[in-house]
């Protein structure tokens, strides 16, 4: 068994949370380049070159990227060979966010009864922990902050299979003109297709955190990846709904096997801000 | 460019058509969800608000604690549509102008029109640039709300689009007809 202890879990959980919410990840600022390349129309490239500013603001003086540093999902791959020494795996990863939220004077934006009471945790926990347990001895953690501008226009739609890839297309667009303005375009989008009810969501989120410009191994289901891009580019909504050719900076699509009776498609929608950052113990 | 300077009055926001990019400088009060349930609820029990409304601008926004050595966090703005069922009300008692990021309701809009008031957006996602332009902040209000407290703004040259302006213009539907249409002449 390798030993992995939760004090290092906890002190590379709050890195990646500073880290996080002042750097993009590589794909996303190169997508953000090229979008600023291709875009022809004034205000809408103007709108880009603010929003690259403003990165590189954050980039080089640790100031957040947004304001909405996010609620905390964090995946973790860990190999069944790993055993977890010091404490617990959930209380090390809550510990971190808390530490890193507080030391990198991050937002706290977690509140405790969604209903009634509302009052905030004041350390932006419980992060959102997804845990997937592989062979092997590896131990990978992925902090993913999002913001909910964007998870509040995320929606999931459980179609008849007779409805097919027309019935997805008719969605995504559906879900992205309803979006508009509000989730702070030009968005990455994620696609889940299969599944059930909440693993569709899940999917989703993966397709939303896959590298941009990257595809689906399944020919088909790429093609359908970039026929999707070009419909949600072509609504016209543009940089921040100014309008414009860049709605979205990508578009990745995930699916699993279904029931007979089913195809759950769920479109999970991230703000340009498409902060993700990872390592590994 | 348009530099525009607080208090924003009708006469100042008349000049104003959606699509026009303007510099904001002078006073501004931040407010957002629980914040705008709590001023609404002061105005029903006939109390005091915390500051003037009268020619007033609210920014939707909740920034992140600001750094020792800093001035004010990163402050971007919040999606606006959640204050549309408050907004009217303070509209009506003098509220002109409000600073966040996507579409109103149409209440919101009628309201904008008949008091002759401006909304405008911020580009989402920039807090680090818009946080910049923030001179001093001072918390007047519901300090317990933390992010949410009613905060006194001052900034100078606040990059801002004119949305929707005094004449029930719209630039969040303007601007992709604006698009599609210069796509259509542009085409090869």
């Amino acid at each position: 068994m390798r030993e992995i202890r939760c004090q290092d879990i906890t002190a590379t959980i709050a890195k990646l949370a500073q880290k996080a919410a002042v750097e993009l990840p590589e794909d996303v600022s190169i997508a953000l380049d090229r979008a600023i390349a291709a875009e022809d129309f004034p205000l809408a490239q103007e709108t880009l070159k603010t929003i690259k500013h403003n990165n590189e603001i954050a980039r080089t003086t640790c100031k957040p990227i947004c304001q909405d540093t996010g609620m905390a999902n964090v995946y973790i791959t860990i190999g069944q060979e790993v055993a977890i020494t010091g404490g617990s795996l959930k209380d090390a990863i809550n510990k971190g966010v808390a530490q890193g939220y507080q030391d990198g004077y991050l937002r706290k934006s977690v509140v405790d009864d969604p209903l009634f009471d509302r009052k905030n945790t004041q350390d932006n926990t419980p992060a959102l922990i997804y845990i997937d347990l592989v062979e092997g001895d590896e131990f990978k953690i992925v902090f993913a902050p999002k913001g909910f501008g964007s998870e509040n226009m995320s929606k999931i739609k459980m179609l008849k299979p007779s409805e097919g890839v027309a019935g997805v297309r008719q969605f995504v667009e559906e879900v992205v003109t309803t979006a508009s303005s509000n989730p702070c375009p030009p968005i990455v989008v994620g696609v889940g297709i299969g599944g059930s009810f909440d693993k569709v969501a899940y999917l989703a989120k993966q397709a939303m955190l896959r590298k941009i410009g990257s595809h689906h191994p399944d020919g088909r289901y790429a093609a359908l990846e970039d026929e999707l891009l070009e419909i949600v580019n072509a609504t016209g909504i543009g940089p921040a709904g100014l309008g414009g050719k860049t709605t979205a900076l990508g578009l990745n699509i995930e699916t699993m096997p279904t029931h007979i009776a089913g195809l759950p498609v769920a479109v999970a929608i991230c703000c340009h801000v498409s902060r993700h950052m990872e390592a590994s113990l | 460019m348009i530099h525009l300077q607080t208090p924003l009055t009708s006469d100042k926001l008349t000049n104003l058509k959606s699509g026009d990019q303007v510099l904001l400088s002078g006073t501004i009060y931040t407010g957002r969800d629980a914040a705008h349930a709590r001023l609404v609820k002061l105005i029903d029990n006939n109390e005091e608000l915390p500051f003037d409304i009268k020619d007033a601008t609210i920014f939707y926004v909740g920034p992140t604690p600001t750094k020792p050595g800093e001035v004010f966090g990163s402050g971007g703005p919040t999606t606006s549509y959640r204050m549309d069922s408050f907004a009217p009300k303070l509209i009506s008692l003098g509220l002109k102008t409000m600073i966040g990021k996507g579409d109103r309701s149409q209440e919101v809009k009628d309201a904008i029109v008949k008091y002759q008031g401006v909304y405008f957006g911020a580009i989402g996602g920039t807090g680090a640039l818009i946080g910049n332009c923030v001179l001093s902040s001072t918390v007047i209000a519901f300090e317990d709300l933390g992010p949410e407290a009613i905060r006194r703004l001052e900034v100078k040259d606040m990059p801002l689009v004119v949305i929707n302006d005094t004449y029930g213009n719209d630039q969040y539907q303007s601007g992709k007809k604006q698009y599609l249409e210069f796509k259509e002449k542009n085409k090869c």
